[in-house]
């Protein structure tokens, strides 16, 4: 049956609703998250004034000092409370190591780590999708073949080695590019990020690789592509009707890797020296620096979580069955 | 109308045995199919005149479909053509080039598909699609406004209104879709349209309406078609000229009517014979042939025992969409009861509730005088078991038939040694053991899956759709099983079809389903002869329509 402009204004409806329980349901879980990000003050090893003291001399003022800050004679739900209030207004305490407030030490690495995930998305995304869907269009030529090469390499080199490899080749014999640093702002800084992010990249773009060509392979056996050639349709409009379609399942998988990507960038921003969230997290951990940890933990699973929910909105954007089952329940 | 050369004799194997009429539209000759293994298809001749419709008929794997992706140039890698189309504007020689095919699909030859529901792409709108080949087509760029209305115009052609447009496919019911998808094959004005079983998915009451549409649309625009079916009574009344094709020959040419009368090959007699539309009109034979109509009697005395489940009043909604409103059914023990409606009727979903797949929203159903709570939980799998529509799903590919039947027998708690009897039951060689399901033809894995059924030796079994994705000769053989398997076992058959010619092969007593409500119900043989609701009437007459008047 066709819809009905009525019919099209309470699937509109519906769909509003349901975008409403989708973030409800992202905020719940988040504040599950947040119960555990706060105990990893009380569950890490050691007893917690020391762990919160650091190397400072324990002076039993500085003790005291401590127990006001952290609230520890409070109750525990009055504790994780106090604690959920401050994070939310963006207080996460101060960092022990580097001794400046958490969300200024994170604010100032976050633009780095931000700008090296977005460009390594990016650049796995504008040479994957198109090389897998040529690589499945083509399926047993030479490009397939080297897709499939490129990606069984991207997959199984490690991140570092990669780094390595990328910085003897392309900033030591060759100096095209600079060795380590962020730069100086601007296409300075792209400039530095450049070498990091194709490392990232190649991990990255070798799963969006192998998830296209999958999906455009199967995509391309459906009787709508067929029928598409038999009525003349041109190859290049087929293809693009068969990735509108192999879009659901590449739209998950490059999520998922994106979430990956979150993690992995410790490695890169490690190999080549980059001061960003990946090495704070590092430093942080080694150094029992409790608050940072908690706040990155915290963010990560924000990320996650949103990119998470944008997935589930991609799916309802890219794909007008859901769309209906969605605004039938 | 011109009578073209082809005659009522085989053809010759050569494919020299039928000149070419110089009035044709399209004039194929010498059309060969090679495949990794050989040639699958034998040479053969054929020719179309303006406005007429050429039948190719065959079963599965007869290599109908092939010569119909030949034609059209989309055969699948390892198959190439040999031979000559010839087309009013064009000569096109075999194997042909892409470039060659780029200017023809389309433009000169379409290809209608199958499946209505796959045919089209699932996430773009109907208008866009249609609006994508005008757009192949047209030699200029075409405005927006245009556009919309060669669309508007493509779909008033097919009997759809302008808004369907703006429709998904799967907002659309199976005749709308392939009314939309021949909107799309249509809309560049090819000279020869291919119809590859254009309605087999199709329900009854809408497989006539879109042939029917179909001829309409060739005769107004003068255009050829080459309809392929492996339904000869579907063709009755609508092609001038029909092939029949096995094993990639052509068995028998000839006009419709005197290869349907006085068919000369035994193949198109088996064909005829095999084709439950066909036959059933012919007194009942086939019933009395096949042990049903001796089984029927039994059954009539056996349901005086006591009806062995009993639906009541059943109610299901999904979300704020009823699909059914308070249905009842009854099956007697040893009784076949048949469940006939379209797709969305909810005859599927009412034998899901009775078999407890799907959770009823209101209502009771007893089996055996005892109420069972909805789900599958209540129920036990010695009270009922379900045979499904596709048995190239509802078999795992990757283990052996033996295993398959050996875990059902496990359930039952029956000994692996039972295999043997359980394979020679369903009249599969007890060597099929050990071979999966990709080995195995269509029917011969409806039997496994039948058989799998059994292995936990059930009072009731439901068959949901099993005989549709079955060519109609082997239709009638798994047909032939079930009647028999109810005489020897005292089964009784929950019997879900959307085929009313299938129903009266082997019901006692049949239900029609509506939108969800029982419009007419009785002995099988009452109904189907002497419908009573408009809607009967109209499918009974929708089945007789494909039946010779003999």
């Amino acid at each position: 049956m066709t819809t009905t402009p009525i019919a099209r204004a309470s699937q509109a409806r519906s769909l509003g609703r349901m975008l409403v329980v989708r973030v409800l349901g992202t905020i719940g879980i988040l504040l599950v998250l947040s119960i555990i990000v706060f105990s990893m003050l009380h569950l890490a090893p050691g007893d917690i004034v020391k762990n919160l003291l650091g190397n400072r001399a324990s002076s039993p003022e500085a003790i005291a000092a401590i127990r006001a800050q952290y609230n520890l004679d409070q109750p525990l739900y009055m504790q994780y409370l106090i604690w959920l209030g401050n994070t939310l207004t963006g207080d996460f305490g101060q960092s022990i190591r580097l001794q400046d407030s958490v969300s200024n030490v994170i604010g100032s690495r976050l633009g780095i780590t931000a700008a090296l995930s977005g460009l390594a998305f990016l650049l796995a995304v504008i040479v994957a999708v198109p090389l897998g869907v040529q690589s499945a269009v083509r399926s047993g030529s030479w490009i397939d073949r080297f897709a499939t090469g490129f990606g069984i390499v991207g997959l199984s080199a490690p991140t570092f080695a990669v780094g390595l490899l990328l910085l003897y080749t392309f900033a030591f014999y060759l100096p095209i590019f600079p060795v380590y640093g962020s730069g100086d702002g601007g296409l300075d800084t792209l400039w530095h990020l450049i070498l990091p992010a194709i490392t990232l990249a190649l991990g990255l773009g070798a799963i969006i690789l192998k998830l296209t060509r999958t999906a455009m392979l199967r995509e391309l056996e459906s009787d709508y592509v067929t029928f598409g050639r038999a009525r003349g349709l041109p190859d290049r409009q087929v293809h693009l009707i068969a990735l509108r379609n192999a879009a659901i399942p590449i739209v998950t998988g490059a999520s998922l890797v994106l979430t990956f990507l979150v993690g992995g960038t410790v490695l890169a921003e490690t190999t080549f020296a980059l001061p960003g969230l990946g090495t704070l997290l590092q430093g942080s951990v080694l150094f029992k620096d409790i608050a940072v940890v908690q706040a990155l933990t915290l963010l990560v699973a924000v990320t996650i979580a949103i990119i998470a929910l944008l997935a589930d909105l991609a799916y309802i954007f890219l794909d007008p069955r859901i769309r209906a089952k969605e605004s039938a329940q | 109308m011109t009578e073209t050369s082809m005659t009522n004799v085989p053809a010759s194997g050569d494919g020299l045995g039928s000149g070419i009429d110089s009035t044709a539209q399209v004039a194929v000759t010498g059309l060969t199919i090679d495949g990794p293994a050989g040639v699958v298809v034998a040479p053969f001749d054929f020719s179309i005149a303006p406005g007429e419709t050429l039948a190719l008929i065959g079963e599965s794997g007869s290599g109908k479909t092939l010569s119909a992706k030949a034609i059209a140039g989309l055969l699948p890698a390892g198959f190439t053509a040999r031979g000559t189309i010839e087309l009013a504007s064009a000569t096109i020689e075999l194997p042909a080039t892409d470039a060659v095919w780029r200017a023809t699909r389309g433009r000169r030859i379409s290809l209608l598909l199958q499946d209505p529901f796959t045919s089209l792409s699932p996430v773009h709108r109907c208008g866009t699609q249609i609006g994508m080949t005008i757009d192949a087509a047209s030699a200029t760029r075409l405005s927006r406004e245009e556009r919309t209305a060669r669309i508007t115009q493509s779909l008033a052609e097919v009997n759809l209104p302008a808004d369907v447009a703006r429709a998904y496919p799967h907002e659309l019911s199976g005749g709308m879709r392939q009314r939309v998808a021949i909107a799309a094959a249509l809309a560049t004005d090819p000279e020869l349209l291919i119809a590859d079983e254009p309605t087999t998915a199709l329900d009854a009451s809408n497989q006539g309406e879109i042939l029917d549409l179909l001829r309409g649309l060739q005769e107004k625009r003068g255009m050829a078609a080459l309809l392929i079916s492996h339904d000869l009574g579907m063709v009755r009344g609508r092609a001038e000229h029909v092939l029949v094709m096995r094993h990639g020959e052509i068995v028998e040419r000839g006009v419709t009517s005197s290869v349907l009368n006085a068919p000369s090959h035994p193949y198109t007699r088996a064909l005829i014979e095999a084709d439950p539309s066909l036959t059933d009109r012919s007194a009942g034979v086939v019933r009395m042939a096949s042990g049903v109509g001796m089984t029927a009697a039994v059954a009539d005395a056996d349901s005086a025992i006591g009806d062995l489940v009993t639906a009541t009043d059943i109610t299901k909604s999904f979300g704020d969409k009823t699909v059914l409103h308070g249905v009842s059914v009854t099956v007697g023990r040893g009784e076949t009861v048949g469940i006939v409606g379209e797709s969305g009727s909810g005859k599927t979903t009412i034998a899901r509730c009775i078999a407890g797949l799907e959770h009823e929203t209101s209502g009771v159903i007893e089996f055996d005088g005892v109420a069972l709570a909805a789900g599958r939980a209540s129920r036990t799998p010695k009270q009922m078991q379900i045979v499904f529509q596709d048995p190239y799903s509802s078999l795992n590919p990757m283990i052996s038939v033996g295993r398959s039947l050996k875990l059902a027998l496990r359930v039952a708690g029956r000994p692996a040694s039972d295999l043997n009897g359980l394979l020679q039951l369903v009249e599969l060689p007890t060597d099929f053991a050990s071979k999966r399901p990709a080995e195995l033809s269509g029917g011969q894995r409806q039997r496994v899956a039948i058989a799998r059924a059994l292995a936990v030796q059930p009072e009731l079994l439901i068959c949901d759709e099993s005989v549709s994705a079955l060519d109609v000769s082997v239709q009638k053989q798994i047909l032939d099983l079930l009647a028999k398997l109810r005489v020897e076992l005292g089964l009784s058959i929950l019997f879900i079809s959307h085929d009313l010619a299938v129903v009266r092969q082997l019901a006692d007593r049949v239900y029609v389903l509506r939108y969800g409500e029982v419009v007419e119900s009785g002995q099988c043989h009452d109904v189907l002869n002497a419908p009573t609701h408009p809607y009967t009437q109209a499918l009974v007459a929708a089945s007789i329509h494909e039946a010779p008047t003999h």
